[in-house]
C-alpha cells in the first residue's frame, strides 16, 4: 500500500482550498461534502458560506491566497456567475488560481465554462476520490508555478 | 404533561390514557409463540448455516439507508407483546396508524400535484394549463431564487437568476398573469414559499378576491415553514425568532379568514434531501410541528382550532420499506404528541395529512432514463405509506426544471400507480406484516430519541439556534457519500455499473427558455407596477406595515394591503428586514 | 526564491496589487528564509500602524462588531486590515471564514483587507504568523490593523500583548464574574466594551464592570484608565464613541511615547519567535536522525539517555548557526 499522496507543497505549507457558493444558491449539501471531503484528505478549507457576490469570493481568494478555489453551482446560474468570478479574478491578477467548479451544470455547457478559464468541471456523481485527486494536482501545479511569481509582475 | 417518549417499550402509561391502555394485548398466543421460537432456533442453527455454507449472503450486515441493521426474516417473535389495537386501530382511528381515513384511496385517490414553474408568469400560465389538461388534481408553485428570498427581479443579487430555478413573482401583477384563466375557487394551489409567504399569499388572495372567489373557498398551502429554513432550505431571511413569529402570524390569520387553506407545511422533504437520513428526516420534522404548536398556544389560541388545519410534506426515498414505516411512524407519532402533549380533542387535530416528493437527491445524470424507474418505485412507497398528495420528480432533475415530455411521463408514472397496478384498492396493504410493523416501531422508537435529546435542548427553535439539526444533517450527508465511496450503498450508472457516456446524457430533451429575455420582462414589467401604481395608498400601506411590525401586531392584514396597493415582494420584504434584521448563517461544515 | 521577487512582489504590493499582499503574507505565514526576507526588507517602513486587539469569548460579537467599526474607521479615511484568529469549529475543525462572513460588507472594498489565519498547521505557531503579518500590513500603509481573537491561549495571549490597543469585548450576562476578568487577556484591557447593550441585562453587565474597572484594578494600566463602552453591533449603536475610544488611546500612546514602545516590544517577540522557530526546528531534525541513538540508550539505562538531550541541543543549536535550511 502506498501513502496517499501529499496535500502540501514543497515549503510544507498545506494546500489552501476556497470552497465557493455564489449568488442565491442555497444548495450546500454537496459543497460542505466536498469542503469536508477535502480537509479530511489534508487540505486547509476555507468555506465562504451562502450567498457570496463573485466580486467577493475573488476578494476572498486573493486576501487568503488560496492554492484552488471550488465553486459549487446548482441554481442554473452557473454561466453568469462564472463569468464575473473569472472576470474579477482577472482584473486583481489573480487569474492564475485555478478555478473548479462543481453541481447542476448540464453538458453543453462544460465547454463555454472551460473557454473561460474553469479547469474542471464536476458532475453530480463524481467520486471524491475523483475529486480529490484533480484538486490536488491543481494546488500543486500552481505550487511549483509559484517560484518564478510570473503572474503577479504581469 | 406526559410525553409519548416516556413509555417503555409497548406497556403505555400515558396520562389520559384510555381502554386501549389498560390491558396490553399481545397479538400471538403464548404456546404458539414458544412452537415457532422453537423452530426458528432450529432453522437458524441448522437450516441457515447450510445455506450459508453454499451460498454465502452478499453483504456482512444489511442496513436501511438510516442505518438500522436488518434481520434474515422477521417473525411473530419481533412483534412478541404487540397490541395491535394500540399499535395500529383501524384506519381513520387513533393511532391513525393506517391512514387518516376510513377508507383512503377507495374513495378518492391522493392529490396529483406537480412542483411546476418556471421563467416568468406567461410560461407558468402556459406549464400550469398543460398539467390541469392531462389530469393533475392540484397545483403547485414553484418560484425562483429572488422571489423565494423576497427579492426583486432588478435587485442586484437577482442579475442573471430570474425565472431558473421557478417562476418570478414580484407584484401582484405577475400573479394575475399565472392565474389568467384558472379558477381559483376550482383549484387548490400548493405554494412553495416561505419567508415571503406573507407577501405571495396575499398576491394569491387579492387575485382570488379580483375573480370574485369568497375566502371560504379559497383553497391550497404555503409552505410557510421557517425553521427548516435555517436546517436545510437555506432562502432563509429574517434571524430565527422573527422567522417564526412572521410565520405564525400568517397561521393565525389564515385560521381565521381562510377556513381551507394549509397556512404552514411543515417539510421534511428539503430536511432529507439536504442529507438526513429516514429517521432524521422524521424525528426533525415533528420537532418542528411541535415548536409551531406550542407558539401557536402561546398565542392564546386553542388547539383544535388550528391544529387541523397543520400540514406536513416528506420525502420518499428509494429505500422502500423504511420509508413506508416511516410514513406510519409519522402518523402514530404526531396522533399521540397532539393527543397526549396538548390535549387536543378533535380527530382531525391527530391527523398527521402529508404531501410527499419522490427524492431528487437520488436522481442522477448518468443513464438518466433510469431515473424514472426510481421515481416509480418512491412513488409506490409514498401510496403504500398512505400519503395525501404526491409529487414525481420528472427524469431531467439533475439538469434543469423539468421539461413538459419529462413532466408529462412523471405524471403518468402516479396515474399508472393509481389506475393500474391496483395498490390503492386496500387500505394499508402492508400492514400487518412482521417486517413492516417491526420497522415503523423501530423507527419510531429512534425518532423518540431524537426528539427527546431535542426537547432537552429547550425545543427545535433553540436547537436550530444552537445548529444542532445542521451538524446532524451535514454529518449524515458526508457519511451517505462515504459509504458511495466505500461501496456500501450503491447507484447504478454511478457506482455500480457506472457508465461514462456523456453521449446518452447529451440525448435528454432539456427544457429551453430563453432566461435573459424573462430577466429583462420581469425588470420592465416591475418597473411598470412601480410606475402606475396609485402612490398615495402604496405609501400609506407601507407606512402601516412598518408600524404595525414595530407594534409587533399580526402583520397579515397589513402585508395583503401593501400587496392589493401593488407594493413589489422586494418593498414589502424591506420593511421587515428593516424592523427585524436579517440572518447570517455561521458557515459549518 | 530570488530576493529581487521578493522586492517586485512588495513593489506590487506597494501600488496597492492586493494579489502581491496576499502573497506576501503567505510568505510570512511559516519560519523561514523567505519570512527573513519579506521581512528585512518590510519592516523599515514598519511601525506607524495602531494594531488593535478585539479580544472576548466566542459569541460575544467581535466580528460583528469589528465589521463596523471597519465603517466607521474608513469613514475617518483609514486604511484597515483585519487578521482574523478564528478558533476552529469545535464540531468539525473546519471554517475559518466565520469571522469573515460578518464583514463581508467590505469585501468588495479595496481600503480592507481582511485575512484568517490558520489555527493548525502552521510550523512557526500563530503568533509568529500573525507579529509577521502585522509587520507586512504596517509596511504596507494600513493604518488600522485589527487582530481578532478569542484571547484564550499563550500564543493569542502573547498575540494581545503586541496590540497597542486591547478591546475586551463582554456581552450581558457574561462580565458578571469579576474572576473571569481577571484571567489572561481581559485583565489588560484598554478599552472595555459591553456589547449587545440592545438586551436588557446590559446595564447590569455595565455596572458591575464599572465596579470592577474602579475597584478591582482591572486594566493595562500605565496611567491610562480603562474606557467603558456599550454598544450594539447589530443595531449599530455606541460605535462611534468606541472609534473615539480608541482614537483617544493612540494618541495617548503617542504622546506619552508607549507607542514605540509596544512597537518594540513587539519586534523582540517576534524575533525571539522566529529564533524559536528555527531551533524547534532543527531539533526535530536532530531528534529524528538520532531517534535510534536515543532509543537504544534509552533501553539500556534512562539517564543515560536523558543525558543525550545535551548533544541534542547543541547539534541543532550547530545546524541553525551553519544556516542550514531547517527553518
Ligand atoms: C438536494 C436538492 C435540494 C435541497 C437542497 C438541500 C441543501 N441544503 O443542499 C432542497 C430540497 C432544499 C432544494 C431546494 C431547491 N431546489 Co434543489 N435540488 C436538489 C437536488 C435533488 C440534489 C442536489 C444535491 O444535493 N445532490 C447531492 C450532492 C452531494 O451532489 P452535488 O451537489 O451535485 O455535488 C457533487 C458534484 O456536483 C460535485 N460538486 C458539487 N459542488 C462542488 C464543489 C466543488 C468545489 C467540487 C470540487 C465539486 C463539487 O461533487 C459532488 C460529489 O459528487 C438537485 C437535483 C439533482 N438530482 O442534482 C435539485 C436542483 C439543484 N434544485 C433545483 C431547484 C429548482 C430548487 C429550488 C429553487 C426549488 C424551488 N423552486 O423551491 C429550491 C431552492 C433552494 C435554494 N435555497 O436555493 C433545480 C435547479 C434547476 C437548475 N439548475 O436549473 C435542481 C437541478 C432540480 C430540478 N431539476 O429542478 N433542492
Ligand atoms: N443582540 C445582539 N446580537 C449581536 C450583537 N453583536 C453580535 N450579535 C450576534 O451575536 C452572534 C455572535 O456574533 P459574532 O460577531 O460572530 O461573535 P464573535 O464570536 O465574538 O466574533 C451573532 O449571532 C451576532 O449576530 C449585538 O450587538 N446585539
Ligand atoms: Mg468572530
Amino acid at each position: 500500500m502506498s501513502s496517499p499522496p501529499s496535500t502540501r507543497g514543497p515549503e510544507g505549507r498545506r494546500y489552501k482550498v476556497l470552497v465557493a457558493k455564489m449568488g442565491l444558491d442555497g444548495h450546500d449539501r454537496g459543497a460542505k461534502v466536498v469542503a469536508r471531503a477535502l480537509r479530511d484528505a489534508g487540505f486547509e478549507v476555507i468555506y465562504t458560506g451562502l450567498r457570496q457576490t463573485p466580486e467577493q469570493v475573488a476578494m476572498a481568494a486573493v486576501q487568503e491566497d488560496v492554492d484552488v478555489i471550488g465553486v459549487s453551482i446548482l441554481n442554473g446560474a452557473h454561466l453568469h456567475l462564472m463569468r464575473r468570478l473569472m472576470r474579477k479574478l482577472e482584473e486583481l491578477g489573480a487569474d492564475d488560481i485555478p478555478v473548479v467548479l462543481g453541481g447542476t451544470i448540464p453538458v453543453i455547457d462544460i465547454e463555454p465554462l472551460k473557454k473561460m478559464g474553469v479547469r474542471e468541471v464536476f458532475l453530480p456523481g463524481t467520486s471524491l476520490a475523483e475529486i480529490i485527486e484533480k484538486v490536488r494536482r491543481l494546488a500543486e501545479e500552481k505550487r511549483s508555478r509559484e517560484e518564478g511569481l510570473a503572474k503577479v509582475e504581469g | 404533561m406526559k410525553r409519548p417518549g416516556d413509555y417503555d417499550s409497548l406497556w403505555v402509561v400515558i396520562g389520559g390514557c384510555d381502554w386501549r391502555c389498560k390491558v396490553a394485548v399481545a397479538l400471538f398466543d403464548e404456546r404458539e409463540l414458544e412452537r415457532i421460537a422453537k423452530a426458528y432456533k432450529e432453522w437458524e442453527e441448522k437450516v441457515v448455516p447450510e445455506w450459508l455454507k453454499r451460498m454465502p449472503e452478499r453483504m456482512e450486515e444489511f442496513t436501511t439507508l438510516s442505518g438500522i441493521p436488518l434481520k434474515r426474516v422477521y417473525t411473530p417473535l419481533d412483534l412478541k407483546d404487540w397490541d395491535y389495537m394500540e399499535k395500529l386501530g383501524f384506519p381513520g382511528d387513533y393511532p391513525f396508524t393506517r391512514g387518516i381515513h376510513a377508507t383512503m384511496y377507495r374513495a378518492k385517490l391522493w392529490t396529483m400535484r406537480m412542483f411546476s414553474g418556471y421563467g416568468g408568469p406567461e410560461e407558468t400560465n402556459r406549464r400550469l394549463k398543460f398539467l390541469i389538461e392531462h389530469g393533475e388534481t392540484g397545483l403547485s408553485l414553484a418560484f425562483d431564487e429572488p422571489t423565494l428570498v423576497g427579492i426583486d427581479p432588478d435587485d442586484p443579487m437577482a442579475e442573471g437568476h430570474v425565472g431558473i430555478e421557478g417562476v418570478n413573482v414580484a407584484s401582484l401583477r405577475d400573479m394575475e398573469i399565472i392565474f389568467e384563466g384558472i379558477n381559483l375557487g376550482e383549484v387548490t394551489t400548493n405554494m412553495t414559499i416561505n419567508p415571503p409567504a406573507p407577501v405571495l399569499l396575499s398576491y394569491y388572495v387579492a387575485v382570488a378576491e379580483k375573480q370574485g372567489v369568497p375566502y371560504h373557498k379559497i383553497g391550497g398551502t404555503t409552505q410557510n415553514d421557517p425553521l427548516k429554513e435555517f436546517i436545510a432550505q437555506k432562502t432563509y431571511v429574517f434571524p430565527p425568532e422573527a422567522a417564526v413569529k412572521i410565520a405564525m402570524d400568517l397561521v393565525e390569520w389564515s385560521v381565521k379568514n381562510l377556513p381551507k387553506w394549509n397556512p404552514i407545511s411543515i417539510s421534511g422533504y428539503h430536511i432529507r434531501e439536504a442529507g438526513a437520513t429516514a429517521v432524521q428526516e422524521l424525528a426533525f420534522t415533528l420537532a418542528d410541528g411541535i415548536e409551531y404548536v406550542r407558539q401557536l398556544i402561546a398565542r392564546g389560541m386553542d388547539v383544535d382550532e388550528f391544529a387541523p388545519r397543520l400540514s406536513f410534506f416528506f420525502d420518499a426515498h428509494i429505500n422502500f420499506f423504511e420509508e413506508i414505516a416511516k410514513f406510519r411512524a409519522a402518523r402514530r407519532m404526531w396522533a399521540k404528541i397532539m393527543k397526549d402533549w396538548f390535549g387536543a380533542k378533535k380527530k382531525r387535530s391527530m391527523w398527521l395529512r402529508f404531501h410527499t416528493q419522490t427524492a431528487g437527491v437520488s436522481l442522477v445524470p448518468q443513464e438518466p432514463w433510469n431515473n424514472i424507474v426510481r421515481t416509480a418505485i418512491e412513488a409506490l412507497a409514498a401510496v403504500l405509506g398512505g400519503t395525501q398528495s404526491l409529487h414525481t420528480n420528472s427524469f431531467d432533475e439533475p439538469f434543469r426544471v423539468p421539461s413538459e415530455f419529462a413532466a408529462k411521463i412523471a405524471l403518468r408514472t402516479q396515474q399508472i400507480i393509481a389506475y393500474e397496478t391496483g395498490v390503492a384498492d386496500v387500505v394499508d396493504p402492508l400492514g400487518g406484516s412482521y417486517f413492516i410493523e417491526w420497522l415503523t416501531d423501530e423507527i419510531e422508537e429512534r425518532a423518540w430519541r431524537i426528539i427527546e435529546r431535542i426537547e432537552s435542548m429547550g425545543g427545535m427553535l433553540e436547537a436550530v439556534k444552537k445548529g444542532y439539526p445542521q451538524r446532524e444533517i451535514a454529518e449524515s450527508a458526508y457519511r451517505f457519500q462515504k459509504e458511495l465511496e466505500e461501496g456500501k450503498r450503491f447507484i447504478v450508472g454511478v457506482n455500480i455499473f457506472r457508465s461514462d457516456d456523456i453521449e446518452e446524457i447529451r440525448k435528454v430533451p432539456l427544457l429551453e427558455f430563453d432566461q435573459e429575455e424573462i430577466e429583462e420582462r420581469q425588470k420592465r414589467r416591475v418597473k411598470e407596477v412601480r410606475a402606475s401604481r396609485n402612490q398615495e395608498r402604496w405609501r400609506r400601506a407601507l407606512d402601516n406595515l412598518r408600524r404595525a411590525a414595530e407594534r409587533g401586531e399580526n402583520i397579515m392584514p397589513y402585508v395583503l394591503e401593501a400587496a392589493k396597493a401593488y407594493a413589489t415582494i422586494g418593498e414589502i420584504m424591506g420593511v421587515l428586514k428593516e424592523v427585524y434584521g436579517v440572518y447570517v448563517e455561521p458557515p459549518e461544515y | 526564491m530570488k530576493a529581487s521577487s521578493v522586492d517586485r512582489l512588495i513593489e506590487l504590493a506597494l501600488e496597492g496589487k492586493l494579489r502581491a499582499l496576499g502573497r506576501l503574507l503567505t510568505l510570512v505565514e511559516h519560519p523561514g528564509p523567505e519570512a527573513l526576507e519579506v521581512l528585512s526588507r518590510v519592516a523599515p517602513r514598519a511601525g506607524r500602524a495602531q494594531v488593535i486587539g478585539f479580544t472576548g469569548i466566542p459569541g460575544a460579537g467581535k466580528s460583528t462588531l469589528v465589521s463596523r467599526v471597519i465603517t466607521h474607521l474608513r469613514r475617518r479615511g483609514y486604511k484597515v486590515a483585519v487578521l482574523a484568529i478564528d478558533p476552529s469549529s469545535p464540531y468539525s475543525g473546519g471554517s475559518i471564514m466565520g469571522d469573515r462572513l460578518r464583514m463581508q460588507e467590505h469585501a468588495a472594498d479595496p481600503g480592507v483587507f481582511i485575512r484568517s489565519i490558520p489555527t493548525r498547521g502552521l510550523k512557526g505557531g500563530l503568533s509568529m504568523a500573525a507579529l509577521a503579518m502585522i509587520e507586512v500590513f504596517d509596511a504596507l500603509g494600513y493604518d488600522k490593523i485589527i487582530i481578532e481573537t478569542v484571547g484564550v491561549g499563550q500564543s493569542e495571549v502573547d498575540v494581545a500583548h503586541a496590540a497597542h490597543t486591547i478591546v475586551v469585548v463582554t456581552m450581558p450576562g457574561a462580565g458578571d464574574d469579576i474572576q473571569m476578568l481577571k484571567a489572561g487577556v481581559m485583565e489588560i484591557g484598554d478599552i472595555y466594551v459591553v456589547n449587545k447593550s440592545d438586551k436588557p441585562e446590559a446595564n447590569k453587565t455595565a455596572a458591575y464592570l464599572q465596579f470592577a474597572l474602579e475597584k478591582e484594578g482591572i486594566g493595562r494600566g500605565e496611567g491610562w484608565t480603562p474606557r467603558l463602552v456599550k454598544t450594539s453591533a447589530v443595531m449599530g449603536q455606541g460605535i462611534d464613541v468606541l472609534v473615539d475610544a480608541i482614537e483617544e488611546h493612540w494618541r495617548y500612546l503617542k504622546d506619552t511615547g508607549l507607542a514605540a514602545r509596544r512597537v518594540a516590544s513587539r519586534r523582540v517577540l517576534l524575533t525571539r519567535l522566529m529564533a524559536e522557530a528555527r531551533l524547534n526546528a532543527a531539533l526535530s531534525e536532530v531528534l529524528e536522525e538520532m531517534r535510534g541513538e536515543v532509543e537504544a540508550a534509552l533501553e539500556k539505562d534512562i539517564s543515560g539517555a536523558f543525558t543525550l538531550s545535551e548533544v541534542l541541543a547543541r547539534r541543532a543549536a550547530e545546524r541553525v548557526l551553519k544556516g542550514s535550511r531547517a527553518g
